[in-house]
């Protein structure tokens, strides 16, 4: 991993208006994003992943909080700035049907970020044959419009279009979830390899902690708008110290062990957003639960490779560890 | 994978233009609904290249009063002895002029309050809904007849009475639909690319709103020439002597029994256009809209 730290994200906040109060979609959330790495961020529906990867890049407006990208102060700059400063910065989508328009022609579709980045027609054309070639894309479908491609195509136009301007950072919004399995990998495979090739760094937003595990250098977990624990994988996959990542992980259904007991099992539903526990915001569904959690907001502490925001933090055994 | 020296050439890629041809030509319905419409409006451009209307009907015989189709009157005669083919003919002018004219009129006022409600929205755009709602709320055909009780009856009242009365429902339907593609991810890709918002105005949303409008306009003319000869056929619309298929058909009621052609031609006249203005939009709907194929 590289030492040198490209983002650099301070007590950021957005609160989004609903019908019947606000949303804190991200509460106070800092972190570090190295340059060069793969951090992911994991956490259910509706925890703020999405919505922080796109305060990220600013995308949308934050309430308050700072970012440092690359040295520069994003939540000052001006619109035209800003503008200019996204091909730093790129976005892949989830949905790959709807992220591309439909009358676009994939050549059009890819280009552009270089036309907005000024390129001659006859410089857009060379670097779209150039990012087709890059991403697996048969230069001569570049004429066809999204609707004839399947879900993988469109993804790898998706990524083409996010590497045309040769960004630092891409934030991949949750973008195999929507493919099937096989080309699931395949993507992710994609993803890896232009990684070692461009020298990118990737916010890897996703609820599958199979992919995540896979990809990711570190691990960031994420419970109703804040962080609960943030880690190198390794640590956050064997020796998970938050309650609430012990039972992310053993959700996941593995081959060759017995289904879950119903007392591992995460009983109640997410609290309300609109209207969050005092204190430690995962307390009502905490079974070690004291009545400190419900009154002081717990921090992340701990060292750099391993935080944990948690009063109590212990350790959890993770036997389908054992197998790997 | 590809080496880099290799050259490709793309194929060619067909326009939307193109494509929209190609798809909407698939459908043989609206294909034909689209062949008869032309000659609709060719017949009503050149009508005086057919028939004199001075020697046809204005000099008119009135002894040859309410016959059935023959050699010499095609459609027979009505009640005054006038020609009813060139009648026919003739009124296929005005069927049009309101069917196009109106919906051309209020469609664009129906854009720029639309667009700008969505684009502005906020305070502006809740009461301009608002008042648009109160507007809706009064039945059409009735908010058609009080305007032209206000205004005066004549062609210019009429064009102006349809207008109006169309206006907030094409505004509703621009608003809903710009709305619509705002929020798809592709705008949020094309602003994380650094698009700029011109860019992504001109050619991201419009090209996108503009085919679900205009199959809305190709179906609403239909309507409109509708309740246009609705209008003249209650008498607040155009009047006698002026051939237009309403009124015509007002007239025809008397002699329903005794001479029915009176009634079925410009009747006959008035479905036809109606129904090819409807399977035109429709094939359009399906042609324009790529996802809506196959």
């Amino acid at each position: 991993m590289a030492e040198k730290v490209l983002v650099d994200a301070r007590n950021l906040v957005k609160t989004f208006k609903a019908s019947k109060g606000e949303v804190q979609a991200v509460t106070d959330v800092s972190l570090k994003i190295y340059r060069g790495e793969t951090l992911s961020l994991v956490g259910e529906s509706g925890c703020g992943k999405s919505t922080l990867g796109r305060l990220l890049i600013r995308l949308i407006e934050l309430n308050s909080g700072s970012i440092q990208f690359d040295g520069t102060e994003l939540t000052t700059l001006k619109k035209k700035e800003l503008r200019d400063f996204r091909r730093k910065m790129q976005l892949i989508f989830q949905d790959p049907y709807a992220s591309l328009d439909p009358r676009f022609t994939i050549e059009k579709c890819i280009s552009e970020p270089l036309r907005a980045a000024g390129y001659s027609a006859q410089q857009q054309h060379e670097a779209v044959l150039e990012l087709a070639e890059k991403t697996g894309i048969n230069p001569e479908h570049l004429g066809r419009y999204p609707h004839q491609f399947s879900g993988g195509q469109r993804q790898r136009v998706g990524i083409a279009r996010a590497i045309a301007l040769h960004p630092e950072l891409i934030v991949c919004d949750e973008p195999v979830s929507a493919l099937d399995v096989s080309i699931q990998a395949q993507t992710l495979n994609l993803l890896h390899e232009l990684q070692e090739e461009l020298q990118l760094t990737y916010l890897f937003i996703s609820h599958d902690l199979g992919v995540v595990r896979y990809i990711s250098d570190r691990v960031c977990v994420m419970f109703l708008g804040r962080v609960c624990e943030i880690g190198t994988t390794s640590e956050i996959y064997e020796h998970p110290r938050h309650p609430y990542t012990n039972y992310l992980l053993r959700a996941t259904p593995q081959i060759g062990k017995k289904a879950i007991g119903k007392e591992q099992l995460l009983s109640g539903e997410i609290p309300s957003p609109i209207n969050p526990p005092s204190g430690c915001r995962f307390r009502t569904r905490c079974p070690y639960a004291t009545e400190r959690c419900a009154q002081e907001v717990p921090q992340l502490t701990g060292e750099e490779s391993h935080q944990v925001a948690c009063h109590y933090p212990r350790k959890f055994e993770t036997e389908g560890d054992a197998q790997r | 994978m590809y080496s880099k020296k290799k050259k490709y050439v793309t194929k060619a890629a067909t326009s939307h233009g193109q494509d929209i041809w190609r798809n909407f030509r698939a459908n043989r319905l609206a294909l034909a609904a689209a062949v008869v419409l032309l000659l609709i409006i060719i017949m009503a451009l050149a009508c005086e290249l057919f028939i004199d209307y001075d020697t046809q009907v204005v000099g008119m015989d009135p002894r040859a009063r309410l016959q059935g189709p023959s050699a010499e009157h095609w459609f027979g005669t009505d009640s005054a002895g006038r020609d009813l083919f060139a009648r026919v003919l003739y009124g296929t002018r005005y069927s049009l002029i309101f069917g196009i004219g109106c919906t051309f009129f209020s469609m664009l006022l129906g854009c720029l309050l639309g667009a700008t409600a969505a684009y502005y929205g906020g305070v502006y755009d809740a009461i301009l809904m608002r008042v648009l709602d109160a507007l809706m709320c009064i039945p059409y055909m009735l908010l058609l007849l009080m305007i032209v009780a206000v205004m005066g009856r004549g062609i210019y009242p009429m064009i102006l009475a349809i207008t109006i009365a169309s206006v907030p429902g094409y505004t509703r339907i621009v608003r809903s639909v710009v709305l619509s593609v705002a929020q798809q991810d592709f705008i949020e890709a094309a602003r994380s690319c650094g698009s700029t918002d011109r860019y992504i105005v001109l050619h991201h949303i419009l090209p996108n709103a503009v085919g679900p409008i205009i199959v809305d306009a190709m179906m609403s003319i239909a309507s409109t020439i509708m309740s246009a000869a609705g209008l003249s056929y209650i008498g607040m619309g155009i009047q006698p002597p002026t051939p237009e298929w309403g009124n015509m058909l007002s007239d025809a009621m008397k002699y329903m029994r005794t001479n029915p052609s009176m009634a079925i031609f410009p009747g006959v006249a008035l479905v036809i256009t109606a129904l090819c203005f409807n399977l035109v939009g429709d094939g359009m709907a399906d042609a324009i809209d790529p996802r809506r194929r196959k």
